[in-house]
This record gives C-alpha cells, structure tokens and sequence, in this order.
C-alpha cells in the first residue's frame, strides 16, 4: 500500500497490506489477519528445514547489501556449543529510508513474527530488536506488541528483547549495533570474526533487517515457490520490496512492488510524478549512500538488485530520493557529505578525516570560494576513501560526491566559475 | 621449509611463519616493517588508523596488515602503487589537522608519524585555507599530559588502560574529526602503570611532565639496563643526555615486563644523578678521613684483611649491587668466618592486571635473589649485632647502614651522609652506581640479566667489581692466604 495512499493498482502487497490499519497493531487483530500462523508451522518444523525454505524462495537481505537470507541462516554453527543470538536491525537511519518504520508501526507482529521464526532456524534462545532512538512511536507501539505476544506466550521458549539506540546512525551496522547492545560505544568491529563465529558478546549471531524479517512468516505460510514467483527481472531478485519515495514528487510513500519492477513507472504513475511544471532531473535509489542516477538512467532502471547495479548504482535499502530540475545538486550533496561527516565514529582515520574534509570543500564551493582544483581533489578524496576503512561510512559519503561530479559537474563548474550566486556564507 | 609453518611471499622475499601470525608480524621477518599507527604488539589488534594496508594478490581489496593473518602461498605487496596511495592518502588525512608544531614537540626524532611522512608522504598540503582543528591541553594525570592538537586517535592509549590496566579512564568522545581522547571527568590518570601510554603513544600527544621540554631525542644516548626499582627485572632503556639520566624506558622483554614499566621503575632514576658523591678513596688518619689515590687504598685494606688477630668477617650489603660485585665481597674474605646479609625495603605490591606475572613487587630491589644465591642472608639484624664483634666489617652500597662495630670497618659506597655511622670507617672506597658500571641482577624468578654503563662514574668512582676484584687478586689464591 503506497501508504499514506491507499494501494496502487500496479503494488504487490504483502507487506505493507495491513499499513493503515489500526486494528492490525494488536495481537487479536493480528491472529485473526492469520498472524502467527507461520510461526506455530515454524516451531513444528526442524530449523534446518525452515531455512530451507527461506533459501528457496530466494529472499535476500532488505537492510541494503541483498544478502540472501537462508544462506546467512546456514551459516550458523552446525552443532551448536554455545549461545546463538540473533539481532534485528531496526535502526533504520539510511536518509531517504522509511520502510522499517511504517512496518513497526502498522504491523508490529509480522516483525516479531518473524523474528522468532529466524529466532527457531538458527537455534537462538535470545533476539534482540534494536530500534532506532528515534523512533519513538514505533516503539511504544513494538513495546505494546511484545508484551501482548509475551503475555500470550507466542514464542515458547525464545525470549524477545527491545533494544533503543542512542541516535547513531553508525549504529545501523551490524556489528557496531552488536556493540551498542552490549554497550559499548558503537563503532565497526574489524571483519572477521563474523558475526556467525564471533558476534554478540562474542557468541554466533546472525542480524537480519526489519523488513527481511516481516516477508518471512508469508514464505512459510504461502511456500517458497510462491515468493520465487514473485519477480518482474532477474531470477536472483525475487520477492517484494518496499520502496519509500521522498522528495520532488507529488505523492511521495512506502510503495511495495515486485523486484524487477521499472524505476519510471513508480515515479511517475504511483507517486505522480515530479510537481506540476517540474521534471525530473535525478534520483538516489536504494538511500543517500548510493551513487546518484541521471533522468535519463533512473527511467531505464528496473528495481531489483542487479538492475540498480546495472543502472550504475545500488538497490541498497530502497529509499528513493527523488530531485527535479528545482534542485541545486551540489547543495544537495553537500548536504549528505555534512550528515556522513556528523555520523562517522571515528575509527578510520580516511572517514574521520575525509568527510569532514570533503563537506568542507562542498561547503566553500557553495560560498564562491571554490578553487578550480577542487572538484579534482574532491575525486582524490574519494578514491582514498573508498574500499579502504572497516564499515563503508566512508565508501557512502565518496558515492554521492563522485557520482555527483560524474554527472553534474556543469553545476559544480557553475559554482566554480561565479556563474551561480552563492548560496552558503563561508 | 619447516613443518607445520606457513610459507608465504612479502615483498618477493620468502618467509616461514607460524600459523595465526599476522601478516605485519611475518613481514617483520622478511625485514620488512609496514608502516602503522594503532598496531602495537602489547595490545589488541583495533585495526582504525588503515596505515598499514597492504596489497595481497588474489584478494579483492588492499588489507590491512595488522589484522589479516598468514595463509600458505600468500603473496604480500607492501610497495604496490595501490598500496602506498592509500598509505599516503592516510598520512595526508593525519596531517590536515595536525599542528605540524614538531620544532616544540617532545616526540620530535622518535615521532611515528615523522617517520611515515618522511618516508612515505608527500611535501605539500591540499588542506589549505583550512582553520585546523584545536583544543587544549588536557592534564591527565601526576605524570601525562594530552596534546589534542597532536593526537592521530590511534586509541593505543585507550586500548592500554582498558585491556592491558583493566582501568578503563580513558575512551575516544565525541564523533567525526571532533573526536578526541577523553577522561572520565572524575578519574585521573594515576595508575601505577599509566606512564606507558605515553611510550606507546607514536605521536607527541601524550607526553610525560617528567620529560617535558627536557632534551630533543637525537641528543639522547640509549644505554640497556635493567630497572632497580623491584625485584621484578624489567628490562629499560637509560636515556642519557650530557651525561645525565634524563628518561627511563621499556624495553620489550617478552618473558619479563613484555613492553611496560610501572611508574615506579620509571621515576626510579633521579638518584643516578645525585651530585653528592664520594669522589676520591678516604683512608682514617686519626680521627680525619684523608683523600688518597687508590694504590695506598687498597694496600690499607689489604694489610687490615691480613692484619687482623680474629678471622670473623661480616658483610652488610645492598641488594642492588651487583652478582659480580656480591661474589667478589665474599671471595674477600676466603679463610674467614664469614656472614653476608642485606635487607630489603619493602613496600606495596602493584601488578599490572592485563598481563600475568608481571607486577611492581613488593619486594624493592633489583638483586635479592642473586644475592641469597651467592649465599647472603636475609637474617640482617643477627648480621648486624655480629658485626659488633667482627674483625673486619665491609658494607658494600649501603649508605644507611647502622653498623657498629669495634673491628676494622671498610664501607665500599656511592655517598657519604653526614651522620652516616660508615663515617668511622678505617677505609672508604668510592664506587659507580648501576648507570655507571655493568653487571648482572638475578629476578626474583631466578632470571638473570644484564646491565650495562649509560654514563661516567664520578671522579676516581670505580665499579665495585673491579675494586673488589683489586682486593681478591691483592689477597692472592684462597690457598696462599693463611
């Protein structure tokens, strides 16, 4: 549902059918909508054979990497010698992303729902959902959930834990959400150890994203044949995918399609389009860390993962973040840089440095201070900043910048030549 | 090739290494050191400061060498163009916020990141017009102080007191270039053992008040030694500086102090220096002590060893002096009735949590155990009420010594006190303290180690070695002496 919209024709939806839906929030609700069904099928099935499932149907990670689900599930130890944990990555902090939200808040049982499956296929006694500090409805909604599920005791012998982060957004990567959990401050931990050997207070973890989670329960109850099915391009990329569309069009929202579905046809048919007297000029999609697209190659993008990649940037947590031809594009980059430089943690000296750096040169190219060598050292910046640190913080500040200047550098060069009146005070 | 080794290839040259070592550590024994900041072989791998990224073929991206373990037929390019790029891409990063303030900076000549940028980094900055960061000068604790301005957040000192300590004061605050090396607002830096993060800091920005603006590092002589400030053995590094022990330092000793010192041992040097010392041989010429050259010393001691009616010989010595020195004050006296016996200071234990079998002992000196070894006792006070009666008493280093005595008394020492009772010795030898001469110490594990000489001794201050030695060679062989 292209919530707040009701349902576009051309929308699959699984995911987001209940959004909106008040009732739905609550466990008798939930049941009655054939909530935890998946689950009582789950715990009467050996976790082997539940990943399996999951592993035929082809889902893959919905957090930004696509990796596919089953697959990470396997790699849990085999003979289990100590604790398993899993994680849910309910820090949705991706600028542009808002899917886990509308998830949490509308269907908070399909997330627990799911978590507890997982919870069963990969033999962890404890999960743990971290929830994003700022998401302060969805959790009084989550909390409400759980302590329904919990009264019920929907989920046997598993125990659910709610975990609030701090307004990290660093804290979205998974194993620096395993040290906020544990408490420590959240920075990457050099891998490996991966989280499958060594995560969660050092014990095998696997960590899953909301929206991941929440497709899980409708594999098992409608089989893996059903989900495979679902796919509009490339067999890799199957399932549904929410896609949270911002920025300059007329009806922006959570929209859920099938992967494979065209880039342009999302844009324009369900989200209206630019505003009336605008065209679309480019657009980030998979959230602000992705390269950006031109007009010309967001509507010849198809949404699956290998499409966005084909397209010349990353599906990435599908957050569309959509510029027309209003928006000052070094501006608009600049604004990112500034939000990768206020969030790196630190660590790495090329993120700690760099972006602050970077967003330094964006800023004093916005004020007419710009030197003509700075777009150059810009893109140096960027080669040193890519590939070379823990987590990709880094890599994600440099994508935007590197694209930008790819593909708009007549705007930087406007700046650059006094041509554009300045739009920042140095 | 050895068994059970991994082979593999750094920079074309072939080395076999254990299984699990690190690849900066196997690239140590192809003589080739990886440039790095956070890497400290004492501390957990943190693998943030990215200065040691390296190429390895068949690998999809340059790694860090810190991090990344050996496996069988890998082939490391630490001179890659990828490689050194990213390097200097590091060192320029490191740079654009540094003070550049080395002409003022303690660290100068011994500074890491000197050296990196030296060798690897290139002239000119592109930070321009830039205002730098800055914050001020932190007062840590009793002997560190932090230049914030300086530091490359390599975390070594946070990792130190959070792992190695287990006194966890210290953290990275804040995010992004604001980050800075915070201290818990109601702790201080005064661990028994925190004036390591100022040796493992590789920047100036952790820099000891002791040492502050004392001497530039290309002035200082390095002298090995060993720590006499417990009987744990750490192995150190006299700084000297004209002469002048200006700095004790660790120096890595796997099996004993690995690579700390306790704060203890580190100010446990001031001494060395003192001004006040005996200078010239004293023989008793009535109720004066009269300079005199070493010849009429010695032969004043040889006719009272030979001269005396009993053959009762009692010696009072110093812990920390030395395992030759003890043995030749013993083969003084073959033929006499002998007692040897020291007393040890005490005072409290101070272990250094992280690492086992290593602690600030109680036990304040350097050479107890060599010297029970050699057959002295630790029965001081039996030794001492014997000494009344001895023929001849010999108080080797022990400048406080309360010995009294109505036999011959001849005190071998560094200093004379005013009121010292070794005043009314027949004999005064002057000696080297341990910066001015070599010998052996033996740890309270039966470990023994050497010393050797950082600076001159005093003016005619002679090891107590040789002076004993003079004595023993003086008396002749054992079997001519009666």
């Amino acid at each position: 549902m292209g919530f707040p919209h009701k349902s576009h024709p051309k929308e699959t939806v699984v995911l987001s059918q209940h959004f909106g839906d008040a009732d739905a929030r609550t466990l008798k609700g939930w049941t009655k909508r054939g909530g935890y069904e998946a689950l009582a099928q789950a715990l009467k099935m050996d976790p082997v054979a539940v990943t399996d499932v999951v592993k035929e149907s082809g889902l893959r990670g919905r957090g930004g990497a696509g990796f596919p689900t089953g697959l990470k599930w396997s790699f849990m130890p085999k003979e289990k010698k100590r604790p398993h944990y899993l994680c849910v990555n309910a820090d949705e902090s991706e600028p542009g992303t808002f899917k886990d939200r509308e998830i949490m808040r509308w269907t908070p049982h399909a997330l627990l729902e799911g978590t507890a499956i997982a919870a069963h296929a990969i033999r962890a006694e404890v999960a743990y959902i971290y929830i994003r500090g700022e998401f302060t409805e969805p959790w009084t909604i989550m909390e409400r959930a759980l302590a329904e599920a919990n009264a019920a005791g929907v989920f046997g012998t598993i125990k659910v834990y709610l975990h609030r982060g701090a307004g990290a957004y660093i804290c979205g990567e998974e194993t620096a959400l395993m040290n906020s959990i544990e408490g420590k401050r959240g920075n990457p931990r050099i891998k490996p150890p991966f989280p499958a050997a060594a995560g969660l207070f050092g014990m095998p973890t696997t960590i899953n994203n909301v929206e991941t989670l929440a497709a899980v329960p409708h594999i098992l109850t409608r089989g893996a044949a059903w989900y495979k099915g679902l796919c509009l391009s490339n067999p890799k990329s199957t399932g549904t995918k929410l896609f949270s569309v911002c920025g300059h069009v007329q009806r922006p929202g959570n929209y859920e399609v099938t992967l494979g579905f065209p880039l342009k046809d999302l844009l324009y048919d369900m989200c209206g389009g630019p505003p009336a007297g605008r065209t679309l000029k480019a657009c980030i999609p998979g959230g602000s860390s992705v390269p950006i697209l031109t007009r010309e190659e967001t509507e010849a993008c198809l949404l699956d993962y290998e499409g966005v990649v084909a397209s010349g940037s990353m599906l990435g947590s599908g957050g569309v973040i959509v510029f027309d031809d209003s928006a000052d594009m070094v501006y608009q980059i600049m604004r990112l840089a500034r939000f990768y430089a206020h969030e790196s943690c630190a660590q790495c000296t090329q993120c700690r440095e760099g972006t602050a750096w970077t967003t330094k040169i964006m800023e004093r190219i916005l004020a007419g201070q710009g030197k003509t060598k700075d777009l150059d050292l810009l893109l140096d910046l960027s080669e040193n900043m890519t590939g070379k640190t823990i987590c990709v913080l880094s890599d994600s500040c440099a994508a935007p910048i590197v694209s930008g200047i790819k593909k708009f550098r007549g705007e930087f060069e406007a700046y650059l030549a006094g041509k554009r009146q300045p739009v920042m005070v140095s | 090739m050895a068994d059970g080794l991994i082979n593999l290839t750094i920079d074309g040259a072939p080395v076999s290494v254990p299984p699990g070592t690190l690849v900066i550590e196997a690239a140590k024994q192809a003589g080739v050191l990886v440039p790095h900041y956070c890497y400290h072989p004492g501390l957990p791998v943190a693998g943030v400061c990215r200065m040691c990224l390296v190429e390895i073929e068949k690998a999809p991206k340059l790694q860090i060498a810190c991090a990344t373990t050996v496996t069988e037929g890998m082939v490391v390019k630490t001179q890659a163009p990828a490689a050194k790029d990213a390097r200097q891409g590091v060192l320029e990063f490191l740079l654009i916020n540094h003070p550049l303030d080395c002409p003022i900076c303690d660290q100068a000549g011994e500074c890491e990141l000197q050296d990196f940028v030296f060798q690897e980094g290139q002239a000119r900055t592109r930070y321009a017009e830039f205002a730098k960061r800055f914050n001020p000068v932190e007062d840590f604790g009793p002997d560190v102080l932090y230049v914030p301005n300086r530091c490359i957040l390599c975390t070594r000192c946070v990792r130190f007191m959070e792992d190695v300590a287990q006194e966890p004061v210290l953290n990275v605050s804040e995010r992004g270039d604001r980050a800075f090396i915070g201290i818990h607002p109601e702790a201080r830096l005064d661990h028994p053992w925190a004036g390591n993060v100022v040796d493992l800091c590789p920047v100036g920005s952790l820099l000891s008040k002791d040492f502050l603006h004392k001497a530039r590092a290309w002035e200082l002589d390095k002298t090995a030694s060993i720590c006499t400030g417990c009987s744990q053995g750490c192995n150190i590094t006299l700084d000297t500086r004209d002469e002048v022990v200006v700095r004790v330092r660790p120096r890595p000793n796997l099996e004993v102090n690995r690579y700390f010192i306790c704060d203890h041992g580190r100010m446990h040097y001031k001494w060395m220096n003192r001004g006040d010392r005996i200078e010239a041989p004293l023989v008793r010429a009535g109720a004066e002590l009269k300079a005199t050259d070493w010849d009429e010393a010695l032969d004043r001691v040889t006719a009272i060893l030979r001269g005396t009616e009993g053959r009762t010989a009692v010696a009072l010595v110093s812990p920390g002096a030395s395992s030759e020195a003890l043995a030749l004050a013993k083969r003084v006296f073959t033929g006499f009735t002998w007692t040897g016996a020291f007393q040890v200071v005490m005072g409290e234990d101070a272990p250094l949590a992280g690492v086992p079998d290593l602690a600030l002992r109680a036990e304040r000196a350097p050479n107890a155990k060599g010297a029970e070894n050699l057959g002295y006792t630790r029965d001081y006070a039996p030794a001492l009420a014997a000494a009344k009666t001895a023929a001849v008493v010999l108080v080797l280093d022990d400048p406080d010594c309360a010995v009294d005595t109505n036999g011959a008394l001849i005190y071998l020492g560094t200093v004379l006190g005013e009121n010292a009772a070794c005043r009314r010795a027949d004999v005064i030898l002057p000696i080297a303290n341990v910066a001015e001469e070599e010998g052996t110490f033996t740890n309270r594990d039966g470990r023994t180690q050497r010393y050797y000489q950082a600076k001159p001794a005093p003016g005619m201050a002679q090891p107590a070695a040789w002076v004993l030695g003079q004595l023993a060679a003086a008396m002749g062989p054992a079997e001519a002496q009666r």
